[in-house]
């Protein structure tokens, strides 16, 4: 397929492995931001190509597994409510909250839906107008221009039955975050290429300053993964820190300047909770005062929800780069993504289900 | 940032029918563990087989039944009617019988317009034909409106066994060559399209198709065959991990053999899917020893390839799959539903 089989090609693949090898001279930890970069490097067995010298850490760039557990209970209870019909993409489904998932708001009655747009559930209200359609709005700086299409559209139409559940999570103030903390092992970043197709990388020249530490925009690809894994060693065994693009195909160092536009005119930046985290300042997005009337939490009237939470599972320190799934005691007996503890199990860009689903026999046995 | 909350809440084990019971991994295992066979439980459904195979007055029979509830009806490349029959006349297959009869029991909703009840049943004409069986019992009921998505079909299919071999996981040995009959994911991806308006270039057609033809051709060439899979609901992963785990083997395939169409890829790439765990209607598994695989490949066709063998004995069953890139990674049975990720 083209696009796709180039990036996946052996030989490619193996000439940056050894590259990779010959400029290795030390130990070096690193960490990719993107849960789809996770999946593809569990999935390709990308790390298994590198020199045992590197460590990649899973960073917190799942947005399903950052979603704050109380936002899950506010989605499955307005998905119970009658006259409701509740659009998500498909992997939200599955995140447990304090009562279960939208898959069991399903089962219990509850309109739920999948859609693959929120563009689709505008539609989705324009041909339910008697309904309410919610669309659960998560997501990093990637699904931002699509959400606040949706918002601005629905005004301009006069879509009124339509509202969003926001959890919009930006990248650099978590990373900022992880690199602020005093026992940090993250030397150098692969920061996620979609992210940045969006909002450019402008924003990583005086983190990279501050913390003397590199950043490679890196795409999805084996290929990709291995380029943008040669340049950060290269840069680090160089003792250089500097701003790099992997990802010229895809990526401008400005990003795509109207979706930026259009998500500062209908999202203000706010204070976040990410799941497993905690609470990080100016790290999400909220719907301005002016679209408030789109907000679903307003709509809904959802306040005071606290979540109950305990303490067997260890997403948060995987999130953050400070442990392995495997570390964690509950990984593949008390916690599966079939009956998942954490975030980080359920979704297929979560470190644990990555974990699970390609490397679990392999820890089993040692 | 404050105090980490290293925390998550721990989801209860759903006391409700999920819709991953119904999709052919390990939450559907589960229910057969838990309900199905501990309450039924006999030496023919131990087989754990797509169907059971019995001797009857000292003729050897299969006999299996299979429901249908596709959404939509129509779809590129078939319609639940040719499904209903495909799908119990392979199970016959896959357990090395010629089909012979099906019954079909319908479950009508209120206000099915008759055109569509009639095209399905013309479509179950023509593949029952096709397939060389007949249709020759049958029920219908009817379910008030909202009670039903149009139409299900219940079909049950008896076949007989014209030859002393065992088909069966349990026959399975290792050095044994997989063979797969044709590319997957093609029903899953065109079934998908059509139901969320999904839009491609050249629409994605069903692999739906009857398989006797090609079994009865390894069986009259003589082959060493050992057990058949057919790939439905959880695609070839988890026919492989089935057959794995009942044989207690592992098995070693290779990505680059397993041929994805072109635009199957696309739209799984698309989608975050992958084709591995995409349901198939009209393509198969089978084991043959490992001398006979070459006859095997010529006697199903340009299509078939040879994915892997069968490697050793294993503790639990594993099967473990080299990518493209020349890694080695385990195959793991459908977890859930596949749902299509968010970017």
């Amino acid at each position: 397929m083209k696009y796709i089989d180039e990036y996946r090609e052996a030989k490619a693949v193996m000439q940056f492995a050894s590259a990779i090898t010959r400029i290795t001279t030390r130990a070096w930890t690193l960490m990719e931001v993107c849960g789809g970069q996770t999946h593809a490097i569990v999935k390709f067995g990308i790390d298994e190509l590198l020199p045992p010298q590197i460590t990649l850490l899973h960073g917190p760039g799942c947005p399903v597994c950052v979603t704050p557990v109380e936002l899950i209970d506010k989605a499955v209870d307005i998905a119970g409510l009658p006259g409701v019909i509740f659009t998500s993409f498909g992997d939200m489904l599955r995140v447990p909250g304090t009562h279960g998932d939208l898959l069991t708001a399903k089962s219990r009655g509850g309109d739920v839906r999948i859609v693959y747009s929120p563009l689709d559930a505008l539609t989705v209200a324009q041909n339910n107008p008697d309904k309410q359609v919610v669309f659960f709005a998560v997501g990093f700086e990637t699904t931002s221009p699509a959400n606040a299409m949706a918002v601005y559209q629905a005004q301009q139409r006069g879509i009124h039955n339509f509202s969003i559940l926001v959890s919009h999570v930006l990248v650099p103030p978590a990373i900022e975050a992880i690199l602020s903390t005093p026992d940090t092992q993250v030397q150098g970043f692969l920061a996620a290429g979609h992210v940045c197709a969006v909002v450019g990388y402008e924003e990583y020249y005086p983190l990279a300053a501050k913390y003397n530490v590199p950043f490679v925009v890196t795409g999805f690809e084996p290929l990709d993964i291995m380029q943008g894994v040669y340049l950060l060693i290269k840069q680090l065994e160089e003792g250089r820190a500097e701003v790099e693009n992997q990802y010229v195909r895809c990526v401008r160092r400005e990003g795509n300047i109207p979706a930026q536009q259009l998500v500062r005119n209908i999202f203000e930046i706010v204070p976040r909770k990410w799941r497993g985290i905690g609470e990080i300042a100016h790290s999400g997005l909220g719907l301005r005062d002016a679209y408030a009337d789109f907000d679903a939490e307003k709509r809904f009237g959802l306040t005071d929800y606290t979540a109950d939470e305990s303490p067997d599972c260890l997403s948060g320190l995987v999130l953050q780069g400070k442990c392995k799934p495997h570390d964690c005691p509950a990984f593949g007996k008390a916690c599966t993504p079939e009956h998942p503890l954490g975030a980080t199990m359920v979704s297929t860009e979560g470190a644990c289900a990555a974990y699970y689903r390609y490397r679990r026999q392999e820890v089993q046995h040692g | 940032m404050g105090d980490f909350e290293l925390t998550c809440p721990v989801s209860p084990a759903p006391a409700t029918v999920q819709m991953a019971h119904g999709s052919g991994g390990t939450a559907m295992h589960t229910l057969l563990e838990t309900v199905f066979w501990p309450a039924f439980a006999n030496p023919l459904l131990g087989q754990q087989h797509d169907g059971a195979a019995f001797t009857l007055n000292g003729a050897r029979m299969a006999f299996t039944t299979d429901s249908f509830v596709v959404r939509p009806l129509f779809f590129p490349g078939g319609d639940i009617g040719a499904l209903a029959v495909n799908g119990t006349v392979n199970d016959l297959a896959m357990c090395g019988a010629r089909p012979l009869y099906l019954s079909a029991a319908f479950i009508l909703e209120e206000g099915l317009p008759l055109e569509t009840l009639k095209s399905v049943v013309e479509s179950m004409r023509v593949a029952a034909a096709a397939a060389g069986v007949h249709i020759v019992t049958g029920d219908t009921k009817v379910v008030d409106k909202g009670k039903g998505d149009g139409l299900y079909i219940t079909t049950a299919g008896v076949g007989v066994i014209e030859h002393d071999r065992v088909i069966a996981p349990s026959a399975v040995c290792i050095g044994d060559a997989i063979i797969l009959s044709g590319d997957i994911g093609r029903h899953g991806m065109a079934v998908m399209a059509v139901r969320e308006g999904l839009a491609f270039e050249s629409p994605i057609t069903s692999d739906c198709a009857p398989l006797v033809n090609p079994v009865q051709a390894l069986l009259h060439q003589n082959i060493a065959l050992h057990c058949l899979r057919d790939l439905t609901r959880g695609g070839l992963a988890s026919g492989l991990v089935e057959i794995a785990t009942t044989a207690k083997i592992r098995l070693h395939v290779h990505e680059d053999a397993i041929p994805v169409h072109e635009d199957v890829r696309g739209a799984c790439e698309l989608l975050g899917l992958d084709p591995m765990y995409v349901a198939n209607e009209g393509c198969f598994i089978a084991f043959v020893a490992a001398s006979d695989a070459e006859r095997a490949l010529k006697t199903l066709g340009a299509q078939a390839r040879q994915i892997g063998n069968v490697m050793s004995a294993h503790q639990h069953g594993q099967v473990t799959l080299r990518s493209a890139i020349g890694v080695t990674r385990i195959i793991e049975m459908l977890n859930g539903e596949q749902l299509p990720r968010i970017c």
